[in-house]
């Protein structure tokens, strides 16, 4: 008995220190004290709800990612096939995800599909078509391996282009991460002004380059009906007033060029003291661009950002050195942002905002005192209450009650976890919780001692009879916290966090601690009273 | 000794009582049941139904009317605008349902038309909550499962600790599982589906004799249903927090049918009573004293959290209230009634004759 109280007394206290010892710098008194120095730096975060910030769920159109990539790779094959020459039409989409193009001699198809094979494995080469004029028509589309590939690539890029961009606006302690159905997840703490940054992430970015039909009707593109191969965008035409209209321009479906080559992007202003973005392509964007150049020379060519066209210039010469500049109605402020996005990258897709949810940093404060005050009046009123009840064994329960709310505190510190509000609630329903075991307890031992149970029997008795209708109660409610963290989001699993670790902790606590209190009281002595 | 609220040697008899308070339990569940049916279902709040809230706070005294007219160029669908807290917080909540609408343009939407048409007073948006369809329908069938795999992963637990029929209780899950599977390749939707888990659960629980299992199910699911039938009484909005709230329901009512259960079975191994239903009753009355303690304090600190919490966790405490109450009532008045209903009258024979092979328990 001596020795088996003695080890457990050494647990408990190990246990107490080491609860202390995480608890502690999550106070904020202790944590900038020289003491804080000494623990461990790891202090309980609190969730967005509570500091306030803003909470994003994108959804990534990897589709759209993947159809672009295709489009690309036409044009690839198309300036492979030349130095081979073998003589391709300018391929183009059909739907979403198939690529057509013609070849022009049908006695280099051997050639083509050695080509394809050889270079492009990941395209599937449906059976060509002979066309009758000698031409073959291709049909190509990507393995779904490569596609899932392509997609999961997509995501990933996205995810650091936010975070470079996000960076760059300057926020703390940002958090990205991907989600399942290719969805991305931000959490921003403390950020003043979202707006801006909702539309800083949310732009794609997209940039491309593509080349005007000057002779097409603008009248019939206006409703919709153009050439094939072709579509009408939306174009802000600058007026001499300075003001602005809108029109459209007739431009090739596909780009000639995307902004995924860009090197660097900056704020430039021109003669109007009118905000311009500058960019450098890096080399082979630079190479790229000068063949784009010279092979359009006097073609307009419609600089297109996010589905809009900011400009058309007319190509006068071939552009060496990889630099051009994107002119519209920028105001300094979109410059600077689009300048942010250019040089961070583009997204790989378009991205919609599927939830969002900010709390503001006042509101985040007042929850935190209103949820912490009614956290302690409760606690508060437990306390008295069961010192009222339960006389001294009461203040039993009171201490190991605290060292109970230490535990959690520590536990959320220790593991990273998040307190949010809920959390709060699942910290004063774990108080309950806890209460609850030390009543099993104590009911009884008042039962045994009824029966004529010296209290020392009856402690004993009392305490093996309730351990296992607590461990059954609590195990029950562990099962759904551990299905609440599975199904839950945000502030739900901070809830199901805080209260599975307040489960753990209150048959700690209730079951173990308070059990060595009883037991030290008891020893050696032959008590006759047992106040319960 | 210290206080005690119900005397020692208690006997009530509940038991004798059950009759009309499953008559009680029905007639509540019925009321629920039609307010639920003439409201079409629960009011799901932005989390579920997908659309936009927004709190916010103005320095100066504004009608919610004025809020509503000065928003209407932003064409809102199914706009309320609703005052919280006291008239001198002017803090009011403003919902709108996404439907077509834009989300990302939804937040300047607002503010602008919010700037320009109440321009004499400045205001501050405090929190906003935008949900898109398809991730309020994501968040909706997630909840509805959680509910059910706690409901299922309880009864086989409970089958597995009360009656040491793992095996049986894993026959369940698996048959249930591949009933699942079979009526989600039928295409049911996911709301349907859990439901008919649900009943499928109850039914296998009858069929195989779980009776521990059924009972405690039974009541939770009196449980759950009374207080999302109490919030659909009460017109209040379910949303991420309220799921929260109800699988912590489900988690405290098993809690209090458990220690009931528990004491139940330690009552017929010492085969104090010669019928059940004595057996029952005498469990009831002797783990009621911890009952209402535990009730009560618990109860006493949710108070705490709905009067003291802030608005932000009003709708959760107030949940938690009606739940634990009911939970309470139905650990009392519902599962142990329908655990002697099912059972014989007479205490098994078999539970002595086992007991020498399950040492286990001999203490208990």
């Amino acid at each position: 008995m001596r020795e088996g109280l003695r080890w457990r007394i050494v647990v408990a206290l190990f246990v107490t220190v080491l609860g202390l010892a995480y608890a502690l710098p999550s106070i904020p008194i202790v944590g900038n004290s020289p003491l804080g120095k000494v623990l461990p730096e790891d202090t309980i975060s609190l969730g967005l709800d509570l500091r306030g910030g803003i909470y994003l769920t994108l959804g990534v159109d990897v589709d759209k990612a993947v159809e672009n990539n295709l489009s690309q790779t036409g044009q690839d094959i198309r300036s492979v096939a030349r130095d081979e020459s073998i003589n391709i039409l300018r391929p183009r989409m059909v739907g979403t995800d198939k690529l057509e193009l013609v070849l022009l001699r049908a006695d280099q198809k051997a050639a083509l599909n050695k080509l394809l094979a050889d270079r492009f494995s990941n395209v599937v080469n449906e059976n060509p078509v002979d066309l009758e004029d000698g031409k073959v028509r291709y049909t190509l589309s990507y393995t779904s391996q490569y596609r899932e590939y392509l997609a999961d690539l997509a995501l990933d890029q996205a995810v650091k282009t936010i975070r470079n961009r996000i960076d760059q606006f300057g926020v703390a302690e940002p958090d990205i991460r991907k989600q399942q159905d290719h969805r991305i997840q931000i959490q921003l703490p403390g950020l003043d002004d979202p707006e801006r940054a909702i539309q800083l992430i949310g732009k794609t970015a997209h940039l491309e380059f593509r080349i005007v039909k000057d002779d097409a009707n603008l009248e019939n593109a206006q409703r919709g009906i153009v050439p094939p191969g072709h579509e009408a965008l939306p174009y802000m035409v600058r007026n001499q007033a300075g003001g602005y209209y809108e029109s459209v321009l007739v431009v090739e479906r596909d780009a000639a060029m995307t902004g995924e080559y860009i090197q660097d992007a900056y704020v430039n202003f021109d003669q109007f003291n009118q905000a311009y973005v500058g960019i450098n392509f890096n080399e082979s964007g630079a190479r790229r661009f000068e063949q784009l150049t010279g092979e359009y020379t006097e073609r307009r060519m419609a600089i297109v950002l996010d589905g809009k066209i900011h400009s058309a210039p007319v190509i006068q010469e071939k552009i060496r050195g990889g630099r051009a500049s994107i002119t519209g109605n920028f105001s300094r402020d979109e410059a600077h942002d689009l300048a942010i996005v250019l040089r961070a990258g583009s997204l790989p897709a378009p991205v919609t905002i599927l939830e969002e949810r900010a709390v503001g940093p006042s509101l985040g404060q007042e929850s935190i005192d209103q949820g912490v005050n009614a956290a302690l009046i409760g606690g508060a009123m437990i306390l008295v209450f069961m010192v009222i009840y339960y006389g001294m064994s009461g203040l039993v329960t009171n201490f190991v009650l605290c060292l109970n709310i230490v535990l959690i505190m520590a536990g959320l510190a220790a593991f990273g976890a998040t307190l949010t509000l809920p959390g709060i609630a699942g910290i004063i329903l774990t108080i309950g919780m806890a209460v609850d075991a030390n009543v099993l307890i104590f009911e009884r031992i008042r039962e045994e001692l009824r029966r004529g149970l010296t209290p020392l029997a009856a402690i004993a008795e009392g305490y093996s009879r309730a351990t296992l209708t607590i461990m059954d109660a609590n195990v029950t409610t562990l099962l759904t916290a551990i299905i609440l963290y599975q199904f839950g989001t945000g502030p739900i699993r901070g809830f199901a966090v805080t209260l599975s670790l307040g489960i753990l902790a209150s048959m700690f606590t209730a079951i173990f601690c308070s059990r060595i209190i009883f037991d030290m009281w008891a020893f050696g002595k032959q008590r006759t009273k047992l106040s319960i | 000794m210290g206080l005690s609220i119900i005397k020692p040697d208690s006997n009530i008899n509940f038991v004798g009582q059950r009759k009309t308070f499953m008559a009680l339990s029905l007639v509540v569940m019925l009321v629920c049941l039609v307010s639920l049916v003439m409201k079409g279902g629960p009011r799901y709040g932005v989390d579920f139904a997908g659309g936009v809230m927004v709190q916010v706070s103005f320095d100066r005294t504004v009608a919610p009317e004025a809020i509503s007219a000065s928003l209407a160029d932003a064409e809102l669908p199914g706009l309320v605008v609703q005052r919280i807290g006291l008239a001198a917080d002017n803090e009011f909540i403003i919902r709108a349902s996404l439907s077509d609408a834009n989300p990302e343009t939804m937040r300047s939407s607002i503010q602008r038309s919010l700037a320009t048409n109440l321009a004499d007073t400045s205001f501050e948006i405090q929190r906003l909550e935008m949900v898109g369809p398809k991730v309020g329908s994501d968040l909706r069938s997630a909840a509805l499962e959680a509910l059910y795999y706690a409901v299922l992963l309880i009864a086989i637990y409970i089958s597995g600790r009360f009656e040491q029929r793992w095996f049986i209780a894993g026959i369940m899950a698996a048959a249930l599982a591949t009933a699942l599977y079979g009526l989600g390749k039928l295409g049911l939707s996911k709301p349907y589906l859990v439901v008919a888990a649900m009943g499928l659960t109850l039914v296998l629980c009858w069929r195989l004799k779980l009776n521990f299992a059924l009972s405690a199910v039974g009541a939770l699911i009196h449980d759950v249903f009374i207080t999302v039938g109490v919030f659909s009484l009460l017109d209040k909005e379910f949303d991420l927090t309220i799921v929260a709230a109800l699988l912590t329901i489900v988690g405290y009512s098993l809690n209090d049918t458990i220690i009931v259960f528990d004491r139940i079975r330690e009552n017929i191994r010492g085969r104090t009573s010669p019928t059940y239903a004595q057996v029952v009753n005498t469990a009831v009355n002797q783990t009621l004293s911890r009952t209402l303690l535990t009730s009560g304090t618990t109860l006493l600190v949710i108070l705490a959290l709905f009067v003291l919490g802030g608005s932000v966790i009003h709708d959760f405490a107030l949940a938690m209230l009606v739940g634990i109450g009911v939970g309470t009532y139905s650990s009392i008045f519902v599962a142990s009634p329908i655990l002697l209903a099912l059972s014989p009258e007479e205490l098994p024979e078999e539970v002595e004759k086992k007991e020498p092979s399950k040492p286990k328990y001999a203490e208990v």
